[in-house]
């Protein structure tokens, strides 16, 4: 089922949590909203939800209007992060509730928790409280009674935020597994990069209630669309500079900025991985003193002290960082092979 | 949840003083006039305390303190069940001013409830007018009883609830919403079995206390025996008769309300804690 929001506001006493989103989730795919915390990005779920009302804008579920229809009727999978599981009744309970309340007999509801509960790996703790599962087991029931009714389409905030680290990464495969297999459209809410470009077809980058820029990850990555995608999506260099005939010049290095006016101050932004260091002069190369190196498993990054006084950060493959001999205070010679200008915020 | 004992650095004397220090403090102002009310009640023997608590004056007596609770239990229930959702659950203005004036019974003297009956519902009162004109009494019969008692009694429901629907958040009600199921069922279904044990506990300690109220009730009573006494009103009319006996038979059965009390008071608060754990 599809998703279309438009011109979707919600203000909270006066404080503006969403301000003009638009955007649409195709039948089967999964988005993601991306954002740091307080962006907004939950507020546009509890919208679609129907758990908070919008101030104005409008919702469409599968082509029909449902910005004003009462929650329980959207038909909708919600899983909260702190689970949200039914205290005082048993998991099987818990996964029939949805089939339940819309009148399904004792038998054919129990049927159903079953087969869900099998199909999120916990047959066998159908009796068990919610109080006697670990996290990650509570969030897959979570998960087996959202599904439990058959809604259009499932929403998910912050689903593994609760979880530890090693415990997410497995369930976020186990999830991405689950929706190449029933293909129910899906949205998903995180501050988590690495989820959301893992999981996702798409990827919406919320910022300040507003969206900063919607595409594949591939490309939020690669080419960020705003100062802001490209500095909350990964690590980043940056500085700033006057923009003189389309070029920002920073030490020897000149960046492209046509698309920014003469005299204006520019934000050059570039990632650690995106620059080269050799340790021989070569051609345009900014020389400067490695200032400490981290071992950060497969790769090493490096603070390199630069003439003018500046750190930047880079990081390298172990293996070339191991044959180039870094280490502290060598002499070394930098390159920045891709970079992004925006114009600098004031 | 680890709870840790603490290390014990006190000597063994210390420890000893002290503990005795607690223990004849205890006996002093709680056990010895325990123990006098059902001494007392009894000196003349069970035949004695039993005709003291069947005389008719007794048994109406007793009659009326268990309407009065019956009427204000019910009532307060549902307006402390009601209140607490509203105010656990849901921002809006004026919500300070209603938990203000949920405490208000418990902050001003019972005396004084009671004088707020019958300036409301005396000949000169705001309502009196009204009050004759329909040609129902409320000062100085049951009506006036069942008032003060309810004045009484009201924060007692909504304060055992409030703190504990607070920390419980919305959260279960919103994922029972986005199941499908709609606001009554999901108050039937998901939030009171969350509460049943906070509800008990606010009822307990709203029967003592229905009970047990003297100041309010004896404001608008009027004493008259047989009719608009109650169990407290009672005892101390007898008491002051220096019918000691019967007032302190009478002061038992409430003393044992109180025991009974305190149990139920405890295995709830047991059960609460285990189903939090």
């Amino acid at each position: 089922m599809s998703i279309r929001v438009e011109h979707l506001e919600k203000r909270f006493n006066g404080f503006h949590a969403v301000n003009d989103v638009s955007f649409r989730v195709a039948d089967g795919e999964f988005v993601t909203l991306l954002g740091p915390s307080g962006s907004g990005k939950s507020t546009i779920l509890r919208c679609i939800a129907g758990l908070e009302e919008a101030n104005s804008g409008l919702i469409e579920i599968n082509g029909q209007n449902v910005t004003y229809v009462p929650v329980q009727e959207r038909k909708i999978g919600f899983v909260f992060q702190h689970y949200a599981l039914f205290r005082h009744m048993s998991i099987l309970d818990n996964v029939a509730f949805g089939p339940r309340v819309r009148g399904a007999g004792k038998k054919e509801r129990h049927d159903k928790a079953r087969e869900l509960l099998n199909l999120v790996g916990l047959s066998g703790m159908e009796h068990r409280k919610p109080s006697q599962l670990s996290g990650g087991q509570r969030q897959r029931v979570a998960l087996a009674r959202a599904l439990a009714p058959e809604p259009q389409l499932l929403l998910l905030d912050e689903p593994f935020g609760a979880l530890d680290a090693r415990l997410r990464k497995e369930l976020r495969a186990w999830l991405r597994e689950l929706h190449n297999r029933i293909k129910l459209t899906s949205l998903l809410v995180t501050h988590d990069q690495d989820e959301a470009f893992e999981l996702s077809d798409r990827v919406l980058v919320v910022n300040e209630g507003k969206i900063e820029q919607e595409a594949h990850p591939q490309e939020i990555f690669d080419k960020p669309a705003t100062a802001f995608v490209a500095s909350f999506v990964g690590e980043t260099n940056h500085v700033e500079g006057m923009v003189d005939e389309g070029t920002v010049a920073w030490g020897p290095f000149r960046f492209k900025a046509i698309h920014l006016k003469q005299g204006t101050r520019a934000r050059v932004l570039f990632r650690p991985n995106d620059v080269y260091v050799a340790s021989k002069r070569e051609d345009g190369g900014w020389p400067g003193t490695i200032q400490s190196v981290q071992f950060l498993g497969a790769s090493v990054s490096l603070a390199i002290r630069l003439e003018d006084g500046s750190i930047l950060n880079a990081m390298v493959p172990k293996g070339v960082a191991d044959q180039s001999g870094f280490e502290q205070g060598k002499t070394v010679y930098t390159h920045i092979t891709q970079a992004h200008v925006f114009p600098a915020t004031v | 949840m680890i709870a840790s004992t603490p290390k014990v650095t006190e000597s063994l004397f210390v420890r000893i003083l002290l503990i005795l220090v607690a223990l004849i403090f205890l006996s002093l102002v709680l056990i010895v006039p325990l123990v006098t009310i059902f001494s007392t009640g009894l000196a003349k023997g069970i035949q004695v305390y039993w005709a003291a608590i069947t005389e008719s004056d007794a048994r109406s007596a007793i009659y009326l303190t268990l309407t009065a609770a019956a009427i204000s239990v019910p009532c307060n229930l549902v307006f402390g069940i009601a209140a607490s959702w509203a105010i656990a659950k849901f921002d809006f203005t004026g919500k300070k001013l209603l938990m203000t004036l949920i405490d208000l019974p418990l902050t001003v003297s019972p005396v004084i409830s009671g004088l707020i009956f019958v300036l409301l519902f005396g000949a000169q009162g705001l309502f009196g007018g009204v009050v004759s004109w329909l040609d129902i009494k409320i000062l100085f019969a049951v009506p006036g009883i069942v008032l003060a008692t309810i004045f009484v009694t009201f924060p007692y429901v909504a304060r055992s609830l409030i703190p504990l629907m607070q920390v419980q958040g919305n959260d279960q009600e919103e994922a029972g919403l986005t199941l499908g199921a709609g606001g009554w069922r999901t108050f039937w279904h998901i939030t009171l079995p969350n509460i049943k044990w906070g509800v008990l506990y606010g009822v307990i300690l709203l029967n003592a206390r229905a009970m047990g109220e003297f100041g309010a009730v004896s404001v608008v009573s009027g004493h008259i025996r047989g009719m608009t006494n109650t169990i407290p009103l009672h005892v101390e009319i007898l008491y002051n008769e220096y019918q000691f006996v019967a007032a302190f038979a009478m002061a038992s059965i409430l003393t044992l309300l109180a025991v009974v009390t305190l149990i139920a008071k405890t295995y709830v608060k047991w059960r609460t804690g285990e189903e939090q754990a």
